[in-house]
């Protein structure tokens, strides 16, 4: 599995070992990735991919846990893409989902990928989704993608979901509100998990004011789950259901992923422009030589910006 | 201007196989790594081997180190070789252990697959050095 075609070949034939480089190669940005998916891209879009969300310790890993367990109880073959933060200091990074998921370890139908955010220069999205591309060429027939909600990143991962569940716990008051810009919108579905604990329901109806507040035509249900103890699954797995009917309507499902189409496109376009620029700023583009004219008034950014945009454009074709 | 350099982080699935119920090293070791740059994967407790390679096989990882004290080296780690090897991986991934093994048992585990072993004291920096090493050897990243 040195080459785009030899890979591909081994993960046609389903070869486990072959998803896996093929996701390696995704996120070190590696141009074999892009050959082997842009060769399939045809055979894609098959599985139906679940982004599990909120904030860190939520119960998130416990949740999808235990929504492997029922997916495999259908008989369906289940991925899981689970991201946990680099440190931006080290580079390096403590993966502990999988701790959580042990049980499905060895089983030949569940196959569970680590990643770091890193400092993916076209963010993190575009790895995400070249390894849910991956999973789904693979058979997976369902996909859940796991993330911390925080950043813009991830809410750009979240995007890519066909539907994405927030997880919450009880007491988030003040962290509501942190979580709430961007993050809250692209929430299709809320559980507040840890419904053992104190607060639970309270939590839950400060959720649901807060998204009457919201006009859409879909108001996300919130439903209070105990994830260690399996509770409430049926309701949740039932509101996700609920969502998918409900998007399956009219062209919406289209609309969606025509949007995270979009956005996928526009990420791509905008990070090569800026791989090239990066990578043409020193000696192609003389920016230290252009800075040092603006710093002494001989030039303006305005016209500096110009002057770059000319070379990169011409220089790119 | 300084060139913003990503190095591919080196991917590490730090284990804890047999049946103790201490992971106090492994978590310490897992920090060391992650604060030398490397990317962990840590499964928790009581693994078994077939659970270690299939992880190792899912997450494609440069090193396996496994942290045992259970006594049960001579059976689980030479378990997990033959595991990797019945996926044609273990030329692809570096196998390491540490924890309590007797000196005598170590030169029938290097023949079984094990590439290196480090016994209770060895500071977690030769064992960064070690991976570094093995890895940019073998030409991995
Ligand atoms: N009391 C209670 N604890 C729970 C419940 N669900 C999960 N937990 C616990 O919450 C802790 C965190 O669970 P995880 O599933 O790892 O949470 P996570 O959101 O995946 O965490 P990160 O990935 O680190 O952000 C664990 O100790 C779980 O056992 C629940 O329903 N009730
Ligand atoms: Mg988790």
């Amino acid at each position: 599995m040195k080459t785009a075609q030899s890979l591909g070949l081994a993960l046609d034939q389903g070869q486990r070992r072959a998803v896996a480089r093929l996701i390696t190669w995704a996120e070190r940005n590696d141009p074999r990735a892009y050959q082997v998916l842009s060769e399939r891209y045809a055979n894609t879009g098959r599985a139906f991919v679940l982004g599990v969300s909120g904030p860190p310790g939520s119960g998130k890993s416990t949740l999808t846990d235990a929504f492997i367990r029922r997916l495999r109880a259908q008989g369906q073959r289940v991925g899981v893409i689970a991201v946990d933060p680099t440190s931006p200091f080290t580079g390096g990074a403590v993966l502990g989902d999988r701790v959580r998921m042990n049980e499905h370890a060895t089983d030949r139908e569940v196959f569970i990928r680590s990643m770091g955010t890193r400092g993916h220069l076209g963010g993190l999205s575009k790895a995400t989704s070249a390894a849910i591309l991956a999973l789904d060429l693979y058979g997976c027939d369902t996909i859940i993608v796991e993330t911390v909600g925080v950043g813009q990143s991830e809410v750009d991962v979240m995007r890519v979901c066909d539907c994405t569940l927030m997880v919450m716990v009880p007491g988030l008051g003040d962290e509501i509100q942190a979580i709430k810009a961007g993050v809250m919108e692209v929430g299709d579905v809320f559980v507040v998990n840890k419904s053992d604990l104190a607060g639970a329901r309270r939590t839950a109806r400060e959720l649901r004011a807060m998204l009457d507040l919201n006009h859409g035509e879909w108001r996300p249900p919130v439903e209070q789950i105990i994830a260690t103890q399996a509770e409430g699954l049926d309701a949740a797995w039932t509101a996700i259901e609920t969502f998918i009917s409900f998007n399956a309507e009219g062209n919406r499902a289209y609309q969606r992923r025509f949007e995270s189409v979009k956005h996928e496109l526009l990420g791509l376009m905008q990070s090569a422009i800026l791989e090239k620029a990066s990578q043409s700023q020193a000696h192609v583009l003389k920016i230290d030589e252009l800075c040092a004219q603006i710093t002494r008034r001989e030039l303006d950014p305005y016209s500096a910006l110009n002057q770059v945009l000319a070379i990169l454009f011409s220089a790119t074709r | 201007m300084s060139e913003v350099k990503q190095a591919n982080p080196i991917r590490v699935l730090v284990a804890k196989p047999g049946l103790d119920g201490h992971d106090r090293g492994a978590k310490i070791v897992a920090r060391a790594l992650r604060d030398a740059g490397m990317e962990v994967i840590y499964t928790g407790l009581r693994q078994t081997a077939e659970q270690i390679a299939n992880a190792a096989i899912q997450e494609d990882v440069d090193v396996i180190a496994c942290s045992i004290l259970s006594g049960a080296h001579n059976t689980l780690l030479p378990k997990i070789y033959k595991l990797l090897c019945e996926e044609d991986a273990q030329e692809d991934i570096l196998f390491i252990a540490g924890g309590v093994i007797p000196d005598e048992d170590i030169p029938g585990l290097k023949e079984q697959g094990v590439a290196e072993i480090f016994t209770p004291g060895t500071p977690t920096t030769s064992i960064i050095e070690y991976i570094q090493d093995a890895v940019k050897r073998e030409g991995k990243l």
